[in-house]
C-alpha cells in the first residue's frame, strides 16, 4: 500500500498558517486553511474533498482550482501532487443547464 | 471607446460589427453586434460583473474563454451567463450579479 | 446515431492537422470545437514562429492558423463551432452540446485534441477584476481588440510572459515590470531581449505580494523571494497598475481521456495528467489518439507535427493506408518532431540549468537574470563581428531549433549549418547589401544592421521595429541600449515597410560612432 492511501499514517495536527485565509476555489470561495483543515479531518483524496467541501463544483468544475487544491492536500499529507488520484471526470465536462441537458437532438436530426 | 485599439501594428485595423446599443444596470451602453458582452463593459471601462455569494467580493474577466465563469452576469433575466463567450446583440439588458440574482444583497 | 470514420474534438493546430491528413487519406472526418472560431490559440499568436521552412518558421501563428483552415477546408474536412464535446466513453461514443441541443455521435477512431488549460498562482487579492490571466489579454487584444489594461505587470518569464508582454507593448500598453519566482528568465532569450530594450525592467526571484484595490486592481506589491519562495522583509516594490497578467505555465486538458477510461499518468514534465501513450499518439484505448499539448505541453509547431502524425495513424488504424505508408510517413515527421525537440529548451532539458551553448560559449548571466546580454558578454557570440561598412550583427545568443536567417540573406551571409540549433555566424569574405531581408527573417528579432563608422563620426543601426505609431524619417528621440535604458541621442534615418518583410518595419537610426554597438532600440522623444 502506498502512503497515499494507508489511512493509519500519523500526519499531525492541523497547525493554523498565515495564509489559510487565502480564496484557492473561486467559484465556492473555499479557502487554503478549509482545505488544509479537512485533511486533518480524514478527507485524503480529491474526490472526498470535493465532495465535503465542494472545491471545484462550482460553475467552472474545477477549471481553475482543481491543480491548486491537488498541491495543497499533497503538501498537507506529505507526498508529491502526482501521487494523488485526481478528482472523478465525468459527463458534462462543461457547465450545462438541466433543461438543454435533458434536450436531446431527435435521432436523424443533425448539426448540418 | 479609448479602451478599444485603433490601429495594431500586426493586425491592422480590425472589424467589427454594427455598433448597438444595450444596458448595463438600467444605464445605456454603446458595443459592436457580435463581440462578447464581456468585451464591450472592457471597452466601456466597466470592470464588475457580479459581486460572489459568500463573500459579497466583486469579480470580472479572468479567463476570456469561458472556462473560469469569473465573469457571469444576469443576462435578459437569467444569471450565470459566461459573458466572455455570450455574442452582445441590440437592446440587450445585462445586470450585475449579485450570487445567483440581480437584485443586490440588501435588497435580497 | 451518426456515425464518423474520425472525430476530432479541438480545432487547434493539431486537431487541424489531424483532420487534414486524415481527410487526405479518404476517411469521413468531423472537428468539433467549442469556441464560436476555429484555429485555437494560433489566431492569438501575431508574433513569428521559430523552426525551419518545413516548420512554417518566420510565418505569423495566425497567418499559420489561416493556412491550416484552408487546407482543412479543401481536403473537405467538417469543422463544427460552438460545439461543446461535454462527453467521451469508451466505445468511442462521444456526446456533444450544439446550441439548446445535446447530440450523440460515434467514431471509429477518435483523436482528442483539446489543447491545455492555463495554471493560476495565489496571492491576496487574485480575485479582483484586473488580475487576468495571459490568455485572457491575448484573447483580449488579439481577437477582440480591445486594451487588456493601461499599465500592467506580468507574472511569469516563460515564453507565454514573454510573448504576451511584447504583444501588450505592440497594442499600446505599458508593461511596468516582469515577474517571476524562478532565479532565470524561462523562456527564450531573444524574446526577452526585446521586451527588456524597450525598457521593461525584469524582477527574477520575485513574487507577487498583494494586489491591491477595492473593486478592482489599482496597484501591485512585489517583493524578492528566497530559494524557498518566501519574502524577503524590506524587498517590497509597489507599480500603481490597473491589471496583473498571469502567465504561470498550463496544464494538459486530458480530462475527457479519463473519463473514457484510458491509462493516465501524472508526469511533471509534460505538464500534469496525460495519457498514456506511444510517439504517434495511440492511447491505451484502441482507436483513440491523442495530439498537441493534452498529452504534453509544448509548441504550436510541435503541436502540428503530432496531429499530422495522429492522423495518419487513425487512417491505418481504420485500414485506409497500409502499414507501410504509415511507417514511412511517422518516420518523416518524426524526424521533422525530433529537429524541433533540440536545443536548450528541448522537452529533455526542461527544468535544467544550462551553462554553455553547443558551441561551448558561456551563456549571458544578465540576460537570465535581466532579460538582456550586457554589453562585456555579446562580444563572445558567433553572429556579432566588426567589419567595414553595413553587416548583420546576429544577437543569438542560445541554442534554439531555427533557422530562417540562413535562408532570408541573398547573399549567402549567414550560415547556420546542418546542425539547426547551432548559433548563426557571418560568413567570411560574404557581402552584405543591406536588403534587411535577415532582419525582418529572425522570429526573435535578434539581427541588426550595422554600420559602425559612416566616415563622418556617426554609425547607423539597423533594427526591427514593430510598433505603432511608426517613427518617420529625421524624428529625433534616444536610442536604447539591450537594457532599456537610454545610451545616446538618435535621428531616425529611414523606415522600411515591404511586403517581404511582412509587418516587421525596418528603422534605421543613426547615432554616434562609439555607440554603434549599444544602441539597440529607439524611442522618440
Amino acid at each position: 500500500m502506498n502512503s497515499v492511501n494507508d489511512r493509519s499514517r500519523d500526519i499531525g495536527p492541523f497547525v493554523p498558517g498565515p495564509d489559510d485565509d487565502m480564496l484557492i476555489c473561486r467559484c465556492e470561495e473555499i479557502t487554503k486553511g478549509e482545505i488544509r483543515k479537512a485533511v486533518h479531518e480524514g478527507m485524503w483524496t480529491l474526490t472526498e474533498i470535493r465532495r465535503y467541501l465542494r472545491t471545484g463544483m462550482g460553475l467552472c468544475q474545477g477549471q481553475t482550482c482543481a491543480k491548486l487544491v491537488k498541491g495543497i492536500v499533497a503538501r498537507e499529507l506529505g507526498v508529491s501532487p502526482a501521487e494523488l488520484e485526481p478528482a472523478t471526470s465525468r459527463v458534462p465536462m462543461r457547465p450545462i443547464e438541466m433543461r438543454i441537458f435533458a434536450n436531446e437532438a431527435k435521432e436523424g436530426e443533425n448539426h448540418e | 471607446m479609448a479602451e478599444r485599439i485603433a490601429e495594431h501594428p500586426i493586425l491592422g485595423v480590425q472589424e467589427k460589427g454594427t455598433p448597438v446599443t444595450f444596458t448595463f444596470d438600467g444605464k445605456e451602453v454603446q458595443g459592436y453586434e457580435g463581440e462578447p458582452i464581456a468585451v464591450a463593459l472592457k471597452a466601456a471601462g466597466l470592470m464588475v460583473h457580479r459581486y460572489t455569494k459568500k463573500e459579497h467580493k466583486p469579480r470580472g474577466i479572468f479567463c476570456a474563454i469561458g472556462r473560469c465563469t469569473d465573469c457571469v452576469m444576469v443576462v435578459d433575466g437569467v444569471p450565470n451567463v459566461r459573458t466572455c463567450i455570450t455574442p452582445l446583440k441590440a437592446g440587450m439588458k445585462v445586470q450585475t450579479q449579485y450570487g445567483v440574482g440581480a437584485e443586490p444583497f440588501d435588497k435580497q | 446515431m451518426k456515425r464518423y470514420d474520425l472525430i476530432i474534438v479541438g480545432a487547434g493546430p493539431s486537431g487541424l492537422s489531424a483532420a487534414i491528413e486524415a481527410a487526405k487519406r479518404g476517411l469521413n472526418v468531423v472537428v468539433f470545437d467549442e469556441n464560436e472560431k476555429p484555429g485555437g490559440q494560433l489566431f492569438k499568436q501575431i508574433h513569428k514562429f521559430f523552426g525551419s521552412k518545413e516548420h512554417r518558421a518566420k510565418v505569423r501563428g495566425f497567418v499559420i492558423g489561416q493556412q491550416l483552415l484552408a487546407e482543412a477546408d479543401e481536403a473537405g474536412v467538417q469543422v463544427v463551432l460552438n460545439a461543446t464535446v461535454i462527453g467521451l466513453y469508451q466505445d468511442k461514443e462521444i456526446v456533444v452540446r450544439i446550441g439548446e441541443e445535446i447530440h450523440h455521435y460515434k467514431g471509429d477512431a477518435i483523436i482528442i485534441a483539446t489543447g491545455a488549460a492555463e495554471n493560476m498562482v495565489t496571492f491576496p487579492g487574485w480575485t479582483l477584476p484586473g488580475v487576468i490571466g495571459a490568455g485572457a489579454a491575448q484573447t483580449m487584444m488579439n481577437l477582440h481588440g480591445i486594451l487588456p489594461g493601461k499599465k500592467v505587470l506580468m507574472l511569469g518569464s516563460g515564453n507565454v510572459g514573454l510573448v504576451v508582454s511584447f504583444q501588450l507593448m505592440q497594442c499600446g500598453c505599458e508593461v511596468v515590470a516582469l515577474v517571476d519566482a524562478a532565479p532565470r528568465v524561462g523562456g527564450y532569450g531573444v524574446h526577452a531581449a526585446k521586451v527588456a530594450r524597450t525598457g521593461v525592467p525584469f524582477y527574477l526571484s520575485h513574487t507577487i505580494v498583494e494586489a491591491e484595490g477595492d473593486e478592482c486592481v489599482t496597484g501591485v506589491t512585489i517583493a524578492e523571494a528566497d530559494s524557498s519562495f518566501k519574502f524577503i522583509p524590506g524587498t517590497e516594490k509597489h507599480f500603481d497598475v490597473d491589471t496583473i497578467c498571469l502567465a504561470v505555465g498550463l496544464s494538459p486538458m486530458s480530462q475527457l481521456l479519463k473519463m473514457a477510461g484510458c491509462e493516465m499518468e501524472d508526469n511533471p514534465k509534460r505538464g500534469g495528467q496525460v495519457p498514456i501513450c506511444d510517439t504517434y499518439g495511440r492511447t491505451s484505448l484502441p482507436g483513440v489518439f491523442v495530439a498537441g499539448d493534452v498529452s504534453g505541453i509544448e509548441e504550436a509547431s510541435s503541436a502540428m507535427i503530432e496531429g499530422r502524425m495522429a492522423g495518419i495513424a487513425a487512417a491505418e488504424y481504420l485500414g485506409y493506408i497500409e502499414k507501410e505508408e504509415l511507417d514511412t510517413e511517422l518516420s518523416a515527421l518524426d524526424k521533422a518532431l525530433d529537429g524541433l525537440r533540440q536545443g536548450m529548451f528541448a522537452p529533455k532539458n526542461r527544468g535544467k540549468a544550462i551553462e554553455k551553448t553547443e558551441e561551448g560559449i558561456d551563456i549571458s548571466t544578465s540576460l537570465l537574470k535581466y532579460g538582456y546580454v550586457a554589453d562585456d558578454e555579446i562580444e563572445r557570440f558567433p553572429g556579432v563581428t566588426h567589419k567595414v561598412g553595413i553587416h548583420p550583427v546576429m544577437e543569438c545568443t542560445q541554442n534554439i531549433p531555427c533557422n530562417p536567417c540562413q535562408d532570408a540573406c541573398p547573399k549567402g551571409c549567414i550560415s547556420i549549418g546542418a546542425n539547426i540549433t547551432s548559433l548563426p555566424i557571418v560568413v567570411e569574405g560574404s557581402e552584405c547589401i543591406n536588403c534587411g531581408m535577415c532582419v525582418a527573417s529572425c522570429s526573435g528579432q535578434a539581427i541588426f544592421l550595422v554600420d559602425e563608422d559612416c566616415g563622418d563620426g556617426t554609425a547607423t543601426v539597423t533594427i526591427p521595429y514593430e510598433f505603432l505609431p511608426l517613427p518617420e524619417a529625421g524624428t529625433k528621440g534616444a536610442a536604447l541600449g539591450r537594457n532599456g535604458k537610454k545610451v545616446c541621442d538618435a535621428e531616425v534615418v529611414s523606415v522600411k515597410s515591404i511586403k517581404a518583410y511582412d509587418k516587421t518595419n525596418l528603422l534605421t537610426m543613426r547615432v554616434p560612432k562609439e555607440f554603434a554597438m549599444k544602441a539597440r532600440f529607439f524611442k522618440a522623444e
